[in-house]
Order: C-alpha cells, then structure tokens, then sequence
C-alpha cells in the first residue's frame, strides 16, 4: 500500500510574522467558564490580527480576579500588577516614561467603580493613551461574593442579599469626563468584543470598555443581572461593528445611508452599521443621553457608544519628546556646566 | 503668639550700650500678605552683600492673607546661622502682635514700630524708634492702594540708616528682588529712600547693634533648600515628576518646573522630562513608580500627609523593587498638625512605610548644598538599590533662605543600576528577575519595551518566586525577603557617610544629630567649650540605613545625645534597633517639638542639664 505524507500546514502568521501562540499567557487559574478567559482570548486574537509586537504593550492592572487575567495573556509583554485600584496612576506613569508603548490596562468592577474610583475619573479626564478594560461581573470574587459598586438595582446576591443602590454606569461617567473612545460588550458576544478591541488598538487616546463577564461561582444564578442567561436575554446592541485596519484595502463598500464611517487616527476606518436609526457614536451628549435612557428602559445597551479620534492625547499635551524619556541619554538629560554657572550666578 | 520663649527679665539697670557688631537676630512682625516677604529678602541680602553671614527665617501662619506673620533675619560674624532664641531688634508692623512681640524682648533690645501704635509705653527698658509710616509713604506712593505694600519698604530704610548698612548695597538688593519690573523697583526704592532720610533727621541711634562690611560671603549664593532640590533634581537627570500640592513641598516642584522649562527643552523644542499635578498623592506615588518601573528617573515631592498616604505604594516599591524619589519636606504633625512649621516627625514612620517587613532608604540632608548632591544620590540609590528613595528634608531647610558656597557639578556620570538591554538578552537567552546574580541581593531588570522576546517579567506586589512568577510557597516568599534585606545590607556601605566633628582631646560626650538641627548643634558645642569647658565629638548622620561609623562613634563615647526634633526621640529609636544591647543605655534624648527651628541655646543648656551640671 502506497503512503502518502500529508504535509503539515505553515502556521498562520501575521504581519509582523509572529504566531498566534506568540501572544498567549500563562495558563489561567480563574474558575471554569470565568468571562475573564473569554475576554482575554479576544485580547489575544485583536493583538495577533492587529500585527502588535508584543513587547511594545504593557499590561497594568489593579487588584482582583479580573486584575490576574493579565497572567493569562501575552507572556511576551511586561505586566505590572498594581495595588488594588490604582492602576491608572501606574499605568499613567509607565506612558509619561515611554511614549511608545502600548499600555493595556485591566481592571474589575470593584477595582474600578469603588476603591479606584478617583484614579478612574482622573485618568479618563487626561485622555492618556491607554486602552482601560473594566471586567465588570458585579462582585467581589477573592472576597467571596459582596456586591460592587457597578451591580444593578434589585440585583440579588447568592445569599438573597438584594442590591438596594444604583449602579455607576463607568460608560457614561468616562464619557462625562474625556475618555475619547468608549464602548460596553459583553466577554459572550465573540464578534462585537473583537471589534471593539481592534478599534482600541487603533485609537490614540483613552479607550475605555466595560465588558460585562458573569461571575460562574458568585453572580451567575436567577436574580443577577450580571449573568450570562441575563446578558443574553437582555443585551442591546447599538450597532453592528466592522472594523478595517490601516493596512487592509477596503473592498468592501458600504450603505451610507445605514452605515457611518469613522476614520481612526492611525487610518483604520470603523464602519459602524446602525440598529438605532438616530444614533450618532461621535456626539458626547447624545452617547450620554441614551445611556441614561437605557437605565430607565432596564436595557443593558451594548457597543461603541462614543468616539473622537481627533481629541489630542495626554502627551500630545505635554510636549514630550518623541523618544522615550526613560532611556534619553545623559547628554539630553543633564545640563551642562554653563547652566549650573547661569543658575549659581542668578543666586550671588 | 510669642514667637520666643525668652522669659522676660524683669530687673533693669541700664546699661552702658557697648557696640555689639554683626551679631544680631532682627525680626519683623507683619501681616500676611502685606508684600513683607521682597521687603525683609532685601534686608537679608543686602546684609548679606556687605559680606556678613547672615541667614532669614520666615514663620508664617497656614493662611492666605491677614494672619501674622515674622521673619526673622540672623547677621553673625561667626557664621552661626541658626535660630537665635533671643530677638535684638524687632520691626513692629502689625498691631495686632506687637503688645506680645515687645513684651516678650529682653532688656535693651530695639523696637522700630508704627507711631501710632504707640509701643513706648508699654515698657521702660527697651530702645523706641517711632516710625510715622502712613506719612511717609503718601508723598513717595501716589497710588493709593499700593501704599500698603510700599509701606513695608520703609521700614528696610530706616533699619538701614540704624544699622549701619550702605545703601548702595540695600539698591543693588532690591534692584534684583524686582528684576524685570523696573517701575515697581523705583516705586520701592523711593520707599527705602524715605525711611532711610526720616531716620537720618529724626532718629538719635541708642541701641548698640551694628552691621559692618566683612568679607565671609564672597562668591557665596542665597537660596532655600526646596529651589537647591529642584536643581539637584534637574543635575540628576529626572525625567517624570507626578506631585500633589502640599506646604512646605509645593515650592519644590515650582522651582523644578522653571528651572526645567528653561534648561532641558531639547534642540526640537520638545520636553526631555514630562511633569504632571496628580489627583492626588496616591496617584502621585504611582505614576512615581509606573515611570520608575518603565525606566523614568521619576520623582515627587510631598510631606507628612502624603507620606502616609504612599505607604501602600511603598510596599509595592519595597517588594515588587521599584526605583523612585520622595522628597519629605517634613512639617509638624500628627494630622494636618502645624502645616507651617518645622519638624523631623517623620523618620520612624519613613523609615518603615507600609505594612510588613518594609524598610526604607532615607537620606537626611542639613544644607542647601546637600540638597543638592543627595538629590544625584537619591536618583542614583533608586536605581541602583531599585527601591524608593526618601530625602527627609524639613520646613526650615526647604522654605528659608541659606546661604552657601556655590554648587559643585556633579563629577560622577549618572548610575542606571542593573539594566540588561536587548543585546544583553541576546548574550544570555533570558533571566530571573529576581535571581541575586551577583551575591549583593540585587537583581537585574528589564524596561517594558525591550525588543527581546525573553525581556519581559510579571511585576507584582503578591508573592514570587526568582523568576518572578506567581508563587505561595514558603520556601519562596522567605528566601525573596531574606534577599530583599541583603540589599538593604548592602546599602549601608553605599548610602552618604555620616560627617564626624571631633573635640579637642578625648571627648566623653557624643552628640548625633541630623538635618537642619545641625546648625544648632555645632553653635551649642561651642558654648560648651566656652561656658562649661565641655568638649564634644559630633556625628552628623546623613543617612538610614546606618554605616559602621554610627556604631563605632556609640562605642567611642560613654554618653552619646541623640537631638532632634520631634517629640519621640525617633531617629534614636532607629539607632536602638541597629546597635548591641549594652550600648543602647549610652543614648539620651534632646528633642524639641515646637515646631521653631531648633537653637543652640536650647540643646546647650538641656545637655548640660542632663549632665548634671
């Protein structure tokens, strides 16, 4: 009998001729069907589609499952977990120090929306260039189940404990503040994540996503409206998300009249196909407007809600030199002997 | 408020007024906000151009405006620049202090004040100069809301023509105090002319105090220590400073910020350093360490309140090994305390900020000039100890002007610590983070960015292993920690030395100090030799952790006296904890929490008190 070898595929490569498996972690020590997994999948294959060296990218993160995940991916980028709710401070200093990295910050809920609430709101008032991924379940996971300042009204815990506060909507108060691309997606809904998170990359500026990833062990029962039955039954998208990157030729033509187009800053285009005729993702005050609308209807609306990709960013601001500030030479760093003489002679 | 704590001698006979030259402490009380502070700095420099060692004081209220406010100049022959107790000559401007300010002056001291005031009647044994000031300023200040400033501006000329300072010194002081505003410089000038003329013709000089040309300050400078830190910042090669304002710090990053806009914008017009108003001092610490741990010299600048504030952040520098520098421009606490006043309240809590095993570097500069150098150290010790570096500074160094001989450059090039780049990777294949290499408990680290794919390394605050991955095991966390300490160890033989001062003879009696009580100190040992014929050695710490001569000066004396100021004798508690036991009973505390800068007068008589004399 004959043989014949099947000869095994080339691994698919990216632009920048690294694998798929040349963006994956560390294997994850979350709980089985954790949404965290699923988000930091989609972190993955966007990085891997987008062609990002991976050692260009910084992973801070705060404290908490969600703040773990950053193990979970892409082992070949530095990762600084931070203390709990600090991470934009960290994340804010790393760019100052390096303008060329990309920082992809993870969060969680109570990371975010209670104990770091201050350095949220002040990172999203810079517009510092940083991708920020809140994955917002409504718990406290490490501490076993207590409610976060993100769950819903009439939320119900495990326990029966019922959520009597409103939730901080992080998507409307980034928005309020200066975030300049700013979207909610669920770690189930596989197409619209992947999207948003190429979107993300693209951006120059503060991109803030809050995805909604359901707690198996603490938040997933009848009762919580983090769940992913709950997600599924009430999840709104705004539109359909397509995104085109710089290098891609577009062959693809569009309906103007359901389609709006948004160029990137980078020359990505974002083709945003519209479900809700009246929507218009680059109005600050109607993003707002319907995000309250949607806590009043008890939607959870999801997709991009807000995007200005010509907003000028943190550094742009501060006139940082292009190089890194944290390898400049000594000679660009120190001042000569003429101006100690110059401030030593001012002082006589 | 008494701003002395000079008991008032009530017996007075009087005295023969003997000529007392270039030794005098001058204080002028005002209210804050008047414009004192360009008046009393052309008195201190020109006293200071006529060559005489001279150093100014101001003790303000935490307030914006109205409250009072003294400053108090100190001209000594000596070169003996710290606070004197007792106040010569005092220029009474605010009505609300004066009854207390001249009720507290000891005999035979001299009152300049507002007529109207009329203070002469308050007592018998001082010298009076009423000053009409309201009548002297309409004719030289037309515009009638700028006369409250102005005003203050006469008093320089009439303490001039008392003292005996030339006026051509007191113009050229006040021609740099207004600089660019040559208007304004005429418009005060005038005001100097004014009292200086009203002196001549109505004066008759009864006090014995006079200033007289030396040459002890030639090609010196005069500058506060928080300007000489933003210029030792700058020397150093900072590039990310995150702050949050708080007195008596915010001035430091002030200064930094002129300084850098106009010497370290590159040939681009592009920063070469990124400095950033945090939210907050939370966030100020850890944009410090984010930049610190991307390979930024990166900096902030704080006290009390804010140190608290960074202990978690601390830890995380401590044990996940973070370069940075904190500057602790110490104030008098606990709480909010007195904002204005100075303090070394500090170092115990600096020392072991945050939770756990944490132990800091802290360097303790005296002078504007350390401020300077231990700026380039702090920088350098960061890196290379890869740890935050805390410089205890304090309100009297920070905030007061000093004069100093003109700073060195810096002869050393600057140390980045143990950095590996790519083509060191490409040597080796890869690392561990947290691997002690080279037997000094010093690991080598990576920047984010590094185009290696065995460059990067998980930073955490939880527990690790060497190769910096997640690790519970207590085999781990005990052998990290243990190599943490060795590098604090290691730090002692690279942290500045302590400055050793020794008596004539064999001296019994010890004396460790550190920081700004240093100007006291040297005084007080002085008027020991003079009055009690008691010699002292003298070790100035400038540093923690403590080098072997901190041990070797304990077991040289039979009496070592601890001074600080503070209340808990807390450098003292931190030199128990590094020396044998049958040591410790050879230490005694001398510590002050008045929140005044520490006198000479005050540890003399106290030492000599406990020595039972």
């Amino acid at each position: 009998m004959a043989t014949t070898t099947i000869p095994t595929p080339a691994p698919k490569i990216n632009r920048i001729g690294l694998t798929v498996l040349d963006y994956r972690g560390g294997k994850t020590t979350l709980c089985a069907g954790c949404g965290h997994n699923a988000i930091s999948e989609r972190i993955i294959d966007a990085m891997y589609e987008m062609g990002v060296q991976p050692e260009r990218v910084i992973k801070p993160s705060g404290i908490g499952c969600s703040s773990k995940s950053p193990a979970y991916f892409m082992s070949r980028s530095h990762s600084f977990n931070a203390v709990h709710g600090r991470m934009p401070s960290v994340a804010t200093g790393a760019i100052l120090a390096n303008r060329k990295l990309i920082a992809l910050g993870v969060s969680g809920d109570g990371d975010t929306a209670s104990i770091g609430i201050g350095q949220f709101v002040h990172l999203m008032r810079r517009n510092l260039p940083i991708i920020y991924i809140i994955e917002d379940n409504g718990v406290y996971g490490l501490t076993k189940g207590q409610f976060s300042a993100t769950a819903d009204l009439g939320s119900k815990l495990k326990t029966g404990v019922v959520n009597d506060l409103p939730p901080i909507d992080t998507c409307a108060m980034a928005i309020t503040l200066g975030a300049t691309l700013v979207g909610r997606s669920f770690s189930g809904d596989k197409r619209q994540l992947h999207s948003l998170l190429k979107a993300a990359i693209a951006h120059k500026g503060t991109v803030m996503l809050d995805v909604v990833s359901p707690c198996t062990t603490f938040n997933d029962h009848e009762g919580s409206t983090k769940s992913y039955k709950y997600m599924k039954d009430h999840e709104e998208p705004l539109q359909e998300i397509g995104f085109v990157p710089a290098f891609e030729e577009i062959n693809v033509e569009y309906d103007p009249g359901t389609t709006v187009e948004v160029t990137m800053h980078d020359g990505s285009r974002l083709r945003l196909t519209k479900l809700e005729e009246e929507y218009d993702a680059t109005n600050r005050i109607k993003a707002i407007t319907r995000l309250h609308e949607a806590h009043e209807k008890g939607e959870v609306l999801t997709g991009l809600f807000y995007v200005n990709p010509e907003a000028p960013s943190f550094i742009d601001m501060l006139n940082v030199t292009e190089e890194p500030l944290a390898t400049l030479p000594e000679s660009a760093t120190r001042p000569g002997r003429e101006a100690l003489e110059q401030a030593m002679e001012e002082l006589r | 408020m008494a701003t002395t704590d000079v008991a008032l001698r009530e017996a007075f006979g009087q005295r023969e007024p003997k000529r007392v030259v270039n030794n005098m402490s001058i204080q002028v009380a005002t209210v804050n906000g008047s414009g004192s502070q360009s008046s009393n700095t052309v008195l201190l420099r020109s006293i200071f151009q006529m060559g005489v060692p001279v150093s100014g004081k101001n003790l303000f209220p935490s307030n914006i405006a109205g409250l009072p406010t003294w400053y108090t100049i100190r001209a000594n022959k000596d070169g003996y620049i710290a606070r004197k107790k007792e106040i010569d000559f005092v220029i009474a401007m605010n009505a609300e202090t004066a009854q207390e300010d001249v009720m507290s002056l000891a005999p035979g001291a001299a009152v300049l004040y507002d007529e109207p005031l009329k203070l002469n009647a308050l007592r018998t044994d001082l010298i009076f100069y009423p000053v009409p000031y309201d009548k002297l300023v309409a004719p030289v200040c037309p515009e009638a809301k700028l006369r409250k400033l102005v005003k203050n501006m006469i008093y320089v000329g009439v303490a001039a023509q008392l003292l005996g300072i030339d006026m051509a010194e007191v113009e050229k002081a006040l021609r740099k105090q207004f600089a660019t505003k040559v208007k304004a410089a005429n418009l005060n000038l005038a005001a100097v002319r004014a009292g200086f003329e009203y002196a001549t013709a109505n004066l008759t000089k009864h006090d014995p105090y006079s200033i007289q040309r030396m040459d002890k300050t030639t090609g010196m400078i005069i500058i506060d220590g928080n300007s000489a830190a933003a210029l030792g910042c700058m020397f150093a090669g900072v590039t990310v400073v995150t702050w949050y304002p708080i007195t008596p710090s915010s001035s430091l990053v002030e200064t930094l910020i002129d300084y850098m806009k106009e010497y370290r914008i590159g040939p681009d017009g592009k920063a070469t350093f990124a400095i950033v108003q945090a939210e907050d001092e939370l966030a100020a610490i850890g944009m410090v360490l984010g930049a610190g741990w991307a390979g930024a010299r990166s900096m902030t600048a704080t006290a009390g309140p804010g140190i608290s504030l960074m202990a978690e952040f601390a830890g995380l520098s401590y044990y996940a090994e973070v370069p940075g520098v904190v500057w602790d421009i110490q104030r008098v606490g606990p709480s909010t305390g007195l904002p204005t006043r100075t303090s070394q309240g500090d170092i115990l809590s600096t020392a072991f900020l945050s939770h756990g095993d944490t132990k800091n570097i802290l360097l303790l500069p005296c002078s504007v000039a350390e401020c300077f150098t231990m700026a380039q150290d702090a920088f350098n010790l960061a890196e290379q100890f890869q740890t935050l570096v805390f410089v205890m500074s304090d309100l009297d160094l920070g905030m007061n002007n000093w004069m100093s001989d003109p700073f060195e450059y810096p002869k050393a090039p600057i140390d980045r610590g143990k950095v590996l780049t790519k083509e060191d990777l490409d040597r080796m294949g890869g690392f561990s983070r947290y691997k002690d290499v080279d037997n000094d408990g010093i690991g080598y680290r990576t920047l984010p960015g590094t185009e290696h794919p065995a460059a990067a390394y998980f930073t955490r605050g939880t527990g690790h292993n060497e190769k910096s991955g997640y690790s519970e095991r207590p085999d781990d966390f005990e052998k990290n920690m243990e190599r943490i300490n060795k590098k604090f160890e290691t730090a002692r033989a690279f942290v500045p030395r302590p400055e050793l001062m020794t008596g004539k003879g064999k001296a019994k009696i010890g004396i460790i100090a550190y920081g700004t009580s240093h100007w006291g100190i040297i005084e007080a040992r002085d008027q020991l030799r003079a009055e009690y014929d008691i010699e002292t050695d003298y070790l100035r710490l400038k540093a923690y952790p403590f080098s072997r001569e901190v041990h070797e000066f304990i077991e040289q004396h039979e009496r070592v006296y601890v001074v600080e100021q503070n209340r808990d004798a807390q450098m003292l508690c931190l030199i128990k904890l590094d020396i044998k036991p049958e040591l410790v009973t050879r230490l005694r505390s001398i510590a002050h929490i008045h929140g005044l800068p520490l006198d000479a007068r005050s540890v003399t008589d106290e030492l000599i008190s406990m020595e039972g004399k």
